[in-house]
């Protein structure tokens, strides 16, 4: 367990080395001068020398690199251009909606895909089958903006139930009663998403079923819910507990558009409007956490893993 | 005692793979069913077992035990039944086992599904002891994937004991093992059925095994039983044609022959089953009559029966 941590933990250090040079690559990619992209045309040489200054860009790139990297080691992203705070300040700003909405989201993916594909494939070939599986084609091949649209229409404009955008802090009045405003964007976000994981567990469960150590549980006499349970399930999900990394790093990329759908005060509108305002800091600040924590949470459904199923270590 | 009468296993909507077998095991007695792979050898068992893939079915005939009927039951329809009971002991003792569950989880379970009262562990443990497996303490914490071909065949041997079954369906148990550990979990088989009076079908196609094991043999063909007789008379003197040509296949160590001796073509396959005696395309014997129209069935002494017109040793004929 300890060496398959640190192998595991090994591979992740290297993976955020290699998108870190990437990510600071990425400011040296603009066609031109960064700054007068920044800056816009009408800045004054006074403006252009501070800034490229201020920015750094006047060092060899790898030294540039280096400073960027320890700084961002130590917790320091660099100066959002257009706010003119820390990028760190700029993301725990986003940080709150950001991290409710997905944790809510996986909450209705786990919610709805794992039972759901569960029933689906415990009546395979019926209607209920056919029917969910349609449902979940139109899930997951409708734009997330297209269904959220429509959630409000129907959920906010139409009948009131909850409200269409904006999202005021848990900590301000209304406390947590103000989750209300994520119910929308979250069923977005979750839709396409639970249909890939129900589809995920149905082909998974299908698959397990047709197991030898399936028949020899059916030998035994137990009944028929507790070999779904106790011995398809458990294996089935192996598959779909390592599912749940790759929908999180869907998650990131699709909130982008949910957030900006809702008028949601994220980290993937920020992330919108920061390339709009060409605050390239912020972007890079981004993504560099983002990568960060996409490699944490793979890191965890590894381990997860390795609870689950005692085979991983020797493999 | 298990007495299945006629019975059939189809394809749903297609063609018949099991075509009409009976057979009776006694306690304490060995059925060896011997056939080539494809003859429906191991459909029958699943049948028996009620653990039929969904695509087949039993269509006809009957299975009955204690002379209650167990036909359409699946197995957790068959735990409250007063009758004896069946369990079964598949090929694959490496996929047999459930990869996440550890042995004594896998025992226990078995257990109290029909001991609800006793206390599994202990019981578990016996059942290990039972089938001489080493150091039960530690293997009941181990993980499946952590022991030997031949340890999960006795692993799976147990669990099929934890029903206490009157009759134990072993189909091919030995197949995927070694020759050395065949030959410990025969040893095994033979002994748990002398010392629980436990009736065992032993399903294989390998006729040194049988010669060696059973007390009986039915040897199936294309989904029929062919021929049917004690052990010693089938050896000795086999009615059937099939049964012939199969030890005609048997190597030899003191011939001189080169190359080994074969039943030319093969098998039919379900659906594409001859008319008249399914063996005669490739029967040496084959005469106009068993081209078409039922086979009658030749009696021999001792019970010895085969579906054929022109039997084998006619001498043993009664």
């Amino acid at each position: 367990m300890g060496r398959y941590f640190l192998r595991r933990t090994g591979a992740a250090i290297i993976t955020l080395i290699a998108a870190s040079i990437i990510i600071f690559g990425f400011i040296h990619l603009i066609p031109g001068d960064p700054i007068y992209v920044m800056l816009g045309d009408g800045a004054t040489p006074e403006q252009v020398a501070l800034l490229r200054n201020r920015m750094g860009l006047d060092e060899p790139l790898v030294v540039q690199y280096m400073i960027w990297a320890g700084n961002a080691l130590q917790g320091d992203l660099g100066q959002s251009i257009f706010f003119d705070t820390p990028v760190t300040q700029v993301i725990k700003e986003g940080a709150e909606t950001s991290i409710l909405l997905a944790t809510i989201t996986m909450v209705w993916i786990i919610l709805f895909g794992v039972p759901v594909g569960i029933l689906s494939a415990i009546r395979q070939g019926t209607w209920i089958d056919q029917g969910l599986s349609g449902l979940a084609m139109l899930l997951a091949s409708v734009p997330t903006f297209w269904v959220g649209l429509y959630l409000i229409l129907i959920f906010a404009a139409g009948l009131g139930w909850f409200p269409s955008s904006g999202f005021p802090s848990i900590f301000e009045e209304g406390g947590l009663s103000n989750l209300r405003y994520l119910i929308l964007p979250s069923l977005a976000l979750a839709a396409p998403n639970a249909a890939l994981i129900l589809r995920l567990t149905r082909a998974s469960m299908l698959d397990v079923a047709r197991e030898d150590y399936v028949r020899t549980a059916r030998a035994k006499g137990i009944r028929p819910y507790r070999v779904v349970l106790r011995h398809i399930l458990r294996n089935a999900l192996l598959a779909v507990v390592s599912a749940f990394g790759f929908t999180f790093a869907a998650l990131i990329s699709e909130a982008v558009v949910t957030e900006t759908v809702f008028a949601l005060p994220g980290i993937g509108r920020t992330v919108v409007q920061s390339i709009l305002r060409r605050d390239y800091p912020v972007i890079q600040g981004v993504i560099l956490v983002t990568v960060c924590l996409y490699l944490v949470i793979n890191l965890l459904v590894d381990l997860s893993y390795r609870l689950l199923d005692p085979r991983v270590e020797l493999e | 005692m298990l007495n299945v009468d006629n019975i059939v296993v189809s394809v749903r909507n297609g063609p018949d793979i099991v075509r009409g077998v009976s057979f009776r095991i006694e306690p304490g007695e060995i059925l060896g069913l011997v056939g080539e792979s494809g003859s429906g050898k191991s459909m029958t068992s699943l049948a028996l077992m009620g653990l039929l893939p969904p695509a087949l079915h039993l269509s006809a005939g009957s299975i009955t035990q204690d002379g209650a009927d167990v036909t359409h039951l699946a197995p957790h329809e068959r735990v409250r039944r007063k009758c004896g009971k069946m369990a079964m002991v598949f090929q694959e003792p490496m996929t047999s086992l459930n990869p996440v569950l550890r042995i004594a989880e896998q025992i226990e379970e078995a257990v109290r599904v029909h001991d609800p009262d006793t206390d599994a562990s202990p019981r578990a443990r016996e059942l290990l002891d039972m089938v001489r497996i080493p150091d039960t303490a530690h293997q009941m914490r181990s993980f499946p994937h952590e022991l030997s071909g031949g340890m999960r065949q006795r692993v799976m041997i147990a669990i099929a004991l934890a029903c206490r079954p009157q009759v134990l369906i072993a189909d091919e148990p030995t197949t995927a093992l070694d020759v050395t550990v065949q030959l410990q979990v025969l040893g095994l088989i033979r002994d748990l059925c002398n010392r629980l009076d436990m009736g065992v079908l032993f399903i294989t196609h390998d006729l040194g095994v049988v010669a060696q094991l059973a007390d009986r043999v039915a040897v199936m063909y294309a989904g029929s039983l062919v021929e049917n007789a004690d052990v010693e008379p089938l050896f000795r003197a086999p009615l059937h044609p099939y049964t012939g040509a199969l030890m005609a296949c048997l190597p030899n160590p003191e011939s001189d022959d080169a190359v080994m001796a074969t039943i030319s073509g093969s098998a039919p396959r379900p659906g594409a089953i001859p008319p008249g005696c399914p063996f005669s395309p490739r029967c040496s014997r084959a005469q106009q009559p068993c081209l078409s129209g039922p086979v009658p069935c030749a009696r021999g002494v001792a019970g010895q029966t085969a579906m054929c017109h022109f039997p084998l040793n006619e001498s043993v004929l009664a």
